[in-house]
Parts: C-alpha cells; sequence; structure tokens
C-alpha cells in the first residue's frame, strides 16, 4: 500500500479534484451569464465549432494510454513515439484556439472586455488551454527522457500519471466543447 | 527522553546530516528554512498562525478601543474599514488555516504511524507559500497605494463583496494584494490537503485501518476532501475578479449586466464550509484530549466519526444563509434555512458523545481538559445562536448586526481558538520535551474565559439592539455606550491571558519539567515514540490491533479490540 506510485496515485486524484472544482466555477459562470449579454456579438455571431481541434485531443487521449501501455511492456522507444504522437496532437488543438482566438479578437475585435459572452468565454476556454500547455511541458519533458534514455520501463506508473492528466484535460474539454459551443450556441 | 527544546534545534538531534557550515544561530536558521520535516514545518506553521493571532488580536484591539463608547475619534473611518478588512482576513487564512494545517502537518504521520507526509517537499510549499500570501496582505499597508495614492490597505471587508472590489470604486492596489494574498494562501492550503489525503490514504501503519484511525485523523481527512471542493472555487473567484479589476472583465460588473449577487455565491460557497474546515479540526482535539483526561474510551467512535463526515457533507448546502438579505425568494430561504438547522444534528451528536465520554470518566482537570470543557458550554452557545440565525425572518432583522459578529466569534474563537489551546497544552510536551507550567496554564485559562465571555456574551446585546456591524462610531442616545464598553473591557484581559500564554510558552521551553514519552498516559501512536520524536519518528512501531494501541501494549491482559 505504501509505495512511492500510490502515494503518486492519490495525490493526481486529489489534484484532479480540486481541477474539478475550479473548472467547475468557471462553466457555471458562463451558464450563468449564456444570453445575459447587453450587446452583441453573440455566441452564435461569432462561434464555429472546433470539429478537427476536438478531434485531435480526443485522440490523443488514445495515444497516451498507447504510451503508457508501451512503456509497461518495456518498449521505451514505441512509448516515446506514442507520447510524441500525443504531443503533436495537442499541439493541433492549441493551434485550433490559436486560430479561433485571433479571428475573434483581431479581425471581429470581440475581446473579454466587450460583453458578458467575452468576459465568460476568453477565461473559460483559455484556462483550459493553459492545462493543456501545462499537459504538454509534461509529456515534452517524458519523451526528453526517453530520448535521453532516462525513461525505463519502471517509470511505466509515473507516466501513466501524466497520462491520467492528459485523459482529465480532455475531460475537461468535453465539457466545455458542450456547454460552450453544443449548449451555448 | 528529557531532550530539551534547544537540543531539537541542533542539526544532529534533528537528524539532518551534518555539514560543513558553522553551527550557530545561521546555521539553525538555515536548517529550519530548507526543512521539508513535517514536525518542523507543522510547528513553523502553528508558530505562524499564533504571531498572526496576535496581530490579528491587536487590529481588534484598536477597533474595540475606537468603539468603547460613542463619538470616539481614535481612527478614522476610512482606518477602521481596513481595520476589520485586514483582522478578518488575517484570522481566517493567517491564524485559522496555518494552526489547522500546522497541527495536522505534525499529527497526522505520528498518529498513523507514517515517516513523514507523502510528499514533503510539497509540504515545504505550502508553508512558504502561505507564508507569502500573509506577507503580501502586511506589504499592502505600505505598498497598496500604488500610482493612484487611493488608499492603503484593503478596505472591502474580509468577504469583499462586489461591485465595491471593482476598479471604479477601489481604485489603487490594496484590494489587489488583498486578492493576491488570498489566492496564494489558497494555492498552499490545496497542496497541503491533497498532501493529507495521500498520506492518511496510503502510508498508515500495519494494523491502522480506517475504523482504527484516531478521531483527529478523521477530521483531518474530512476537511481536506472539503477544502479540494471548496478553496478552488474561491481561487476561481479571485481569477475573475484579478480580470475584472486588470482586463476589464465584467463578471461582476453590473454596469455591463454583470451580478454582484453571484460574487456572494462563489464566496460563500467557499466561506460557509470554510468555518467547518476550521471548526472540525477542532473538533477531532477534543476528542482525542477528552478520553485521555477523562481515562475512559471515547464514546461512539463510529456515531462521532459518522457525524464529521456528515457535517462535511451537509456543509456544502448551507452557504447561501449567508445571503437571506438579498432576496432569494422563498424556496431558496428555506431550503438554506432547513439545510443549515440540519448541521445541527450531527454536531449535537458529538456534544452528546464528550459528554458521554466524561461521564463516570476519572476527570484529571488539567489544562487541556479545562480548555475542552470551557468549549463544550461556548460552542453549545455558538451553536444555538447558529440555529436562531438560520431562521431567515429572524436573521432579516438581525443580519449585519453585532448579533451575527457575536455568533460567529463564538464559533472561532469561543470554540475553535479554545481548541487550539488545549491543543498547544496537550501536544506541547510531545513537541518540545517539556511541559508547560499548570498554574500559568490556569491563569492562562481562567483570564481567557473571563474576557472572552465578557466581551462576547455581552457583544450579543447591542446587536439585538440594532447595532450594525462595521460601523466605526455611533450616536450617544442609541442606549449601546455602556454595552460597548463591556465588550471593550473584556479585551485587555484576553490580551493579558495570552500575554502568560506565551510567558508560559517561553519559560517552559527553558525551564519547564521534563515531559517523557507520554505523560498524560494517552493512548495514541505519537505518545510511542520520544518527546520530542526523530526525524524519523519510529524506531519501531508497536503493532496495531486496536484504536488505542498503547492501551493494548501497557494491558497484554486486557486488549481493546475484542470490546470494539
Amino acid at each position: 500500500m505504501n509505495s512511492p506510485a500510490s502515494r503518486g496515485r492519490a495525490g493526481v486524484i486529489g489534484f484532479i479534484l480540486a481541477e474539478t472544482s475550479l473548472f467547475a466555477v468557471f462553466v457555471v459562470a458562463y451558464l450563468f451569464y449564456l444570453g445575459k449579454s447587453l450587446t452583441g456579438p453573440y455566441p452564435t455571431d461569432v462561434l464555429e465549432v472546433p470539429v478537427v481541434a476536438t478531434i485531435c485531443l480526443l485522440s490523443s487521449s488514445v495515444t497516451v494510454a498507447l504510451a503508457t501501455r508501451a512503456l509497461g511492456a518495456g518498449r521505451v522507444a514505441r512509448a516515446g513515439g506514442w507520447l510524441s504522437v500525443t504531443i503533436a496532437l495537442g499541439l493541433a488543438f492549441l493551434a485550433g484556439t490559436a486560430r479561433e482566438w485571433r479571428r475573434l479578437i483581431v479581425e471581429r475585435g470581440f475581446t473579454i472586455g466587450t460583453n458578458l459572452f467575452g468576459t465568460t468565454f476568453y477565461p473559460l476556454v483559455g484556462l483550459h488551454a493553459s492545462h493543456v500547455i501545462l499537459g504538454l511541458v509534461m509529456l515534452s519533458l517524458c519523451v526528453v527522457f526517453a530520448c535521453t534514455g532516462a525513461l525505463r520501463s519502471a517509470h511505466a506508473e509515473r507516466v501513466e500519471l501524466v497520462s491520467w492528466y492528459w485523459h482529465f484535460v480532455d475531460g475537461v474539454w468535453v465539457v466545455v466543447f458542450t456547454v460552450v459551443y453544443v449548449v451555448g450556441r | 527522553m528529557t531532550a530539551t527544546f534547544v537540543s531539537t534545534e541542533s542539526p544532529a538531534a534533528a537528524g539532518v546530516p551534518p555539514t560543513s557550515e558553522p553551527s550557530g544561530i545561521l546555521a539553525t536558521l538555515h536548517d529550519w528554512v530548507v526543512t521539508v520535516d513535517h514536525k518542523r514545518l507543522g510547528i513553523m506553521y502553528v508558530v505562524t498562525g499564533l504571531v498572526f493571532l496576535v496581530i490579528g488580536g491587536i487590529e481588534a484591539f484598536v477597533m474595540r478601543l475606537q468603539l468603547a463608547w460613542s463619538g470616539l475619534t481614535l481612527v478614522p473611518p476610512d482606518t477602521f474599514n481596513r481595520l476589520f478588512t485586514v483582522h478578518g482576513t488575517t484570522m481566517v487564512f493567517l491564524v485559522g488555516i496555518p494552526i489547522v494545517f500546522g497541527f495536522a502537518n505534525y499529527l497526522v504521520p505520528l498518529m498513523i504511524g507514517a515517516r513523514d507526509l507523502a510528499f514533503p517537499r510539497l509540504n515545504a510549499f505550502g508553508f512558504w507559500i502561505l507564508l507569502f500570501g500573509g506577507a503580501l496582505l502586511y506589504f499592502s499597508f505600505i505598498g497598496g497605494d500604488g500610482l493612484y495614492g487611493a488608499g492603503s490597505a484593503p478596505a472591502v471587508g474580509w468577504f469583499a463583496y462586489a461591485p465595491l472590489t471593482e476598479r471604479a470604486f477601489t481604485p489603487g492596489n490594496a484590494t489587489d494584494y488583498w486578492n493576491l494574498s488570498v489566492l496564494v494562501t489558497g494555492f498552499g492550503t490545496i497542496a497541503t490537503a491533497i498532501n493529507l489525503i495521500a498520506t492518511i490514504a496510503t502510508m498508515r501503519a500495519p494494523g491502522m485501518t480506517l475504523g482504527r484511525m484516531p478521531v483527529y485523523v478523521w477530521t483531518m481527512l474530512t476537511v481536506s476532501a472539503m477544502t479540494l471542493l471548496i478553496l478552488p472555487p474561491l481561487s476561481a473567484a479571485q481569477i475573475m475578479l484579478l480580470l475584472d479589476r486588470f482586463l476589464g472583465a465584467h463578471y461582476f460588473d453590473t454596469q455591463a449586466g454583470g451580478s454582484a449577487i453571484i460574487w456572494q455565491h462563489f464566496f460563500w460557497f467557499f466561506g460557509h464550509p470554510e468555518v467547518y474546515v476550521l471548526m472540525v479540526p477542532g473538533f477531532g482535539f477534543v476528542s482525542e484530549i477528552i478520553p485521555v483526561f477523562s481515562r475512559k474510551v471515547i464514546f461512539g467512535y463510529a456515531t462521532l466519526v459518522a457525524a464529521t463526515v456528515s457535517i462535511g457533507a451537509v456543509s456544502f448546502s448551507t452557504w447561501a444563509h449567508h445571503m437571506f438579505a438579498v432576496g432569494m425568494g422563498g424556496t431558496l430561504n428555506s431550503f438554506f434555512a432547513a439545510s443549515t438547522m440540519l448541521v445541527a444534528v450531527p454536531t449535537g451528536v458529538k456534544i452528546f458523545n464528550w459528554l458521554a465520554t466524561m461521564y463516570g470518566g476519572k476527570l484529571r482537570f488539567r489544562t487541556p481538559l479545562l480548555f475542552c470543557c470551557a468549549f463544550l458550554f461556548q460552542f453549545l452557545c455558538a451553536g444555538l445562536t447558529g440555529i436562531m440565525l438560520s431562521v431567515a425572518p429572524f436573521n432579516w432583522q438581525l443580519t449585519d448586526s453585532y448579533f451575527v459578529v457575536a455568533h460567529f466569534h463564538f464559533v472561532l474563537f469561543g470554540a475553535l481558538v479554545f481548541t487550539i489551546f488545549a491543543a498547544i497544552y496537550y501536544w506541547f510536551p510531545k513537541a518540545t520535551g517539556r511541559m508547560l507550567s499548570e498554574r500559568l496554564g490556569r491563569w492562562h485559562f481562567w483570564l481567557l474565559v473571563i474576557g472572552f465571555n465578557l466581551t462576547f456574551v455581552t457583544m450579543h446585546v447591542p446587536g439585538v439592539l440594532g447595532m450594525p456591524r462595521r460601523i466605526y462610531t455611533y450616536p450617544a442616545d442609541r442606549g449601546w455606550d455602556t454595552l460597548n464598553l463591556i465588550t471593550t473591557l473584556g479585551v485587555p484581559i484576553q490580551a493579558l491571558a495570552v500575554l502568560v500564554f506565551a510567558v508560559n510558552v517561553l519559560y517552559s521551553l527553558r525551564r519547564g519539567a521534563p515531559a517523557g514519552d507520554n505523560p498524560w498516559e494517552a493512548w495514541t501512536l505519537e505518545w510511542a515514540t520520544t518527546s520530542p520524536p526523530p526525524a524519523y519518528n519510529f524506531a519501531t512501531l508497536p503493532p496495531v490491533t486496536s484504536r488505542r494501541p498503547l492501551w493494548d501494549t501497557q494491558h497484554p491482559d486486557d486488549p481493546d479490540g475484542p470490546h470494539e
């Protein structure tokens, strides 16, 4: 029971619980202010459903799972490969968000201060994107360690904890996607 | 063992590897700054909390002097606003939280027979970020003017209602210092809560099943889980406020359609469970101390644990009883009134548990038990006024009055601070190897009981007579003068009590009677090791086959296990 791995698991579960609670408040704020903007633009006017980015992020959950499985089986190079694919998919997702924000901010002049929609939209999507970035940093460290040979199959449980965080970030996106692009649009 | 406090500070005694640096005060300081040992961090947390308790107490003292009778001009109104804001923030975030989590730091690993917390470096991070948050709050006194020159130190109240906190109404940086201070102390608290949960979940000694854990560990498990659910919403609200103030967002900006009420919901969703996060560990202290000084097992262990978890669960549905006056409508008012009254059920269960533990026991009225007895009376009063205030129409009459102030000071001072003092008298011998003086302890106790009740029993009355909180002075014709004078007269008595306590600590550190491993003849695992415990905590652990492992080792003919 008392092993570094079990401690790590308990710690990551606690961390994910706290993060869930954090996101919940931003989601509640988004839903609460839905349709309460005094002026436009409104979600239907400016938002496009990010289909490609969403597919990229959701499929990255599969690739990170494949990476953990490969590492558990002692195939470090293969694990490094799947981790790299995960990072590429994560970057593709971020590129989608960046394009969306550029279009909204630069072309449409729609910012956090425009109306209540902007006030709640950017922090919610931005908070999620910042978590994607944090996940990418951790995944990149794993890839670096795989390249330098520091990553061994003994570390499978630790990489699995990183993958738990990544799955959580994916799960949050499912909620954000539903709230912002399906319910709210 | 009769190790002195001085020897705990020396690197060799604490198991820190000897370094090439010279010994002396710098080396000692260095050891404490770089430590990741849960016991040292626990002591630093508690000492930090006590220092801020004195600072917050001085702020309260100044406010009480200003209110001693009508028309005084000791402090101007702006300063008074700053005083109650910083007093409230200090007492909740820099006194309550560090002392509660400091004790948990020290005690939880020892009580469950672990070497340290699960993540020692995360633990050190939690402490230092909390200290940094405290420094941020107090830096606002000199740095809060910012470029605007619009006043120093936050003056928005500890719950900082919107839209007063918007840039338009509070320019300058004082509110930002308050905001960042609360935000970063919150990060530290979340980190520590995760740490405690991981420790309790994975690092219990062999035989220490969940059902054999000391009640105190159960209370910390409960409040750590609560912390994970309530502190991130506060952080989220603080981040929203920062976005409003710095990036022009409109979360709480009523001009742009934003809602001032939603800040209250976010804040109190944190704020009310937070009261239980502070108070429930106090129940844990009492549940450890009363059995030892009654020479009995705790009455109804299972019901106590169930009541603890129930309080944690119900506390999530009570927050809007702070908001009856905003006009939520009959349905919501009824719901929150009912759920608030529901809390009284598990709390009442606990009071009966403690009374039944004392009933028929061979009571030893040492200082820790004295504080527990005062706690029982004062907490009962606090709970009763709490039920009164949960009745929405009654609440409409007395909201934001001194009756409310008296109520929550009965909870946080009359109950929580009294249990903290009980805990300090009880575990000080374990942490330092020396007993606190009983004679000074009695002076401390009686002065504090008299001073506290003089101040806070009296304070209910001007509240009922209509005196609102947060006024810096009042007209002479209201009939509040004498009551306020009595309220203020209690303060120097309490200050004297704290002075006696400080003298007791400083004197006993040097001259106190050696404690030995188990001075109170207690039964939980922390008393199985030396006082103070070595860095590794336990050379060998006694077998854990019941809730009172030390009883079992002392009475092999009559172990507890079969009776549980």
